[in-house]
């Protein structure tokens, strides 16, 4: 048995896993299969991740916060989690491969999913078109045109890493304001290639086997018009990734999972939650990361509470040669043995 | 690298479209993080069942005609050939078990 789980592998994920193994707690960190690094391995430039004045890749900058984590003994396996047990004393994390992993806590860091806009066509053309992702296929719009959907920080850097491929990307926004940072905006509104459909929203996708328009909706007077283009990235929000621990965890009003305060204690003593999860307002790799501390230390204070017959298991079984507690010893299997 | 067999667009036809086994192309590009992700779980399932299909990879940079051909729009994009056809496709990246799910007509 371990002292520590983390499920999650984005900034509130690695930075748990960094503060714990420095805690010499010896996490076990599952990353996912094929997700690892979380949401900024879709992403190119971060430029407001501080230590960084020359900006970062996202994925380079998910390899840093992995291999800070592994330094100090933090094991990544690279697998999804099916089923969690996290009721009682003792944690029990369930992997794709069958493989059953128990543990004195987790920490929770499953972050967010996109969003999607909840149209008939979308999933049919999703992969033909419909894309969340435009650092993966922005490359196959050459001389397109193409529409971002959404208002905030990742439309607009969407949107403007579309424009070195399309010959126009349209952003398509709800309001009459934007939600994106003002440099953000300020790039989008500067490049040529980018109009701005204001008070719209896409209403219908159309297409047999690929793209070729949308129904665009007027958001005050309800008029409609077609708008002929072959790629529409949604960029409109995200959801938090709850659905593993629906009826052991308390949510919120929002949907993410329920913390007391500002710490990271969940309803269930020795569950820990952090990131994107518990976060419907602010979203950041930074904040993830700093929200990812918080549930480290709240571990490694919730650990040292727990009485030495719980804790023994799980020390027993990764420190060698670490001295039994007197009156008792640790066999083979890390169980605790009482002396005669 | 991958050990799957890389095809290109001079050996499209011969290696996939004329091959008497089912063939997954795995469309991907070096730039493209969910096709990293999820170039070892191919890896794994061409191991399991090499028998019955076969996995290659096609980079969509080297290769634009092939990729155009099959509009390819997104990827990782995989697909399977049968006698030359599509007979299956399959967007983005997925876990093992739910590309096997997604694979199952071809696995067994």
């Amino acid at each position: 048995m371990r002292q520590m789980i983390i499920i999650g592998s984005g900034p509130a994920g690695y930075t748990a896993a960094i503060y714990a193994a420095r805690a010499e707690l010896e996490p076990l960190l599952i990353a996912s299969s094929v997700e690892a690094g979380g949401e900024l391995m879709n992403t190119t430039e971060v430029e407001n991740f501080p230590g960084f004045p020359e900006g970062i890749m996202g994925p380079d900058l998910m390899d840093k916060f992995r291999l800070q984590a592994e330094r100090f003994g933090t094991e990544v396996v690279y697998d999804d989690v099916t089923e969690v047990d996290l009721t009682g004393d003792v944690k029990r994390v369930t992997l794709g491969s069958g493989e059953v992993h128990e543990a004195l806590s987790v920490v929770v860091a499953t972050g967010s999913a996109y969003r999607k806009l909840g149209l008939p066509d979308e999933d049919r053309l999703s992969g033909y078109g419909v894309s969340w992702c435009a650092t993966c296929d922005g490359a196959f719009f050459r001389k397109r045109v193409v529409a971002v959907v959404g208002g905030g920080d990742s439309a607009m850097e969407e949107a403007t890493f579309l424009t070195r491929f399309a010959d126009k990307v349209y952003i398509i926004h709800r309001r009459d304001s934007l939600r994106a940072s003002k440099i953000m905006q300020q790039r989008a509104f500067d490049n040529p290639k980018i109009e701005f459909l204001w008070n719209s929203e896409v209403a219908a996708i159309s297409g047999e086997t690929a793209v070729e328009s949308v129904t665009l909706r007027d958001t005050i007077t309800g008029e409609e018009r077609e708008l002929e283009l072959t790629g529409l990235f949604i960029a409109v929000g995200n959801d938090p990734r709850v659905h593993l621990f629906h009826g052991q965890i308390d949510l919120t009003l929002e949907g993410t999972l329920a913390v007391e305060g500002r710490s990271s204690r969940t309803n269930l003593p020795g569950v820990f939650a952090a990131g994107d999860v518990i976060d419907p307002t602010y979203r950041q790799a930074i904040t993830a990361a700093a929200s990812g501390t918080v549930a480290a230390l709240d571990a490694e204070h919730y650990l040292a509470s727990l009485p030495e017959a719980l804790l023994a298991p799980a020390k027993g079984s990764v420190e060698e040669g670490s001295a039994p507690v007197a009156g008792s010893t640790v066999d083979a299997d890390g169980e605790l043995v009482n002396l005669p | 690298m991958s050990n799957l067999k890389q095809v290109t667009d001079a050996t499209f036809e011969q290696d996939v479209l004329n091959s008497d086994k089912p063939v997954l192309v795995d469309f991907w590009a070096e730039w493209c993080a969910p096709c990293r992700a999820v170039g070892p779980v191919l890896e794994k399932i061409a191991e399991e069942n090499g028998d019955k299909i076969e996995i290659v990879k096609l980079n969509v940079d080297d290769n634009p005609e092939t990729a155009a051909k099959y509009h390819i729009t997104s990827i990782p994009a995989m697909k399977v050939y049968r006698g030359g056809e599509v007979v299956k496709s399959v967007i983005g990246a997925k876990p093992k078990p739910a590309l096997e799910s997604e694979l199952a007509a071809f696995l067994a």
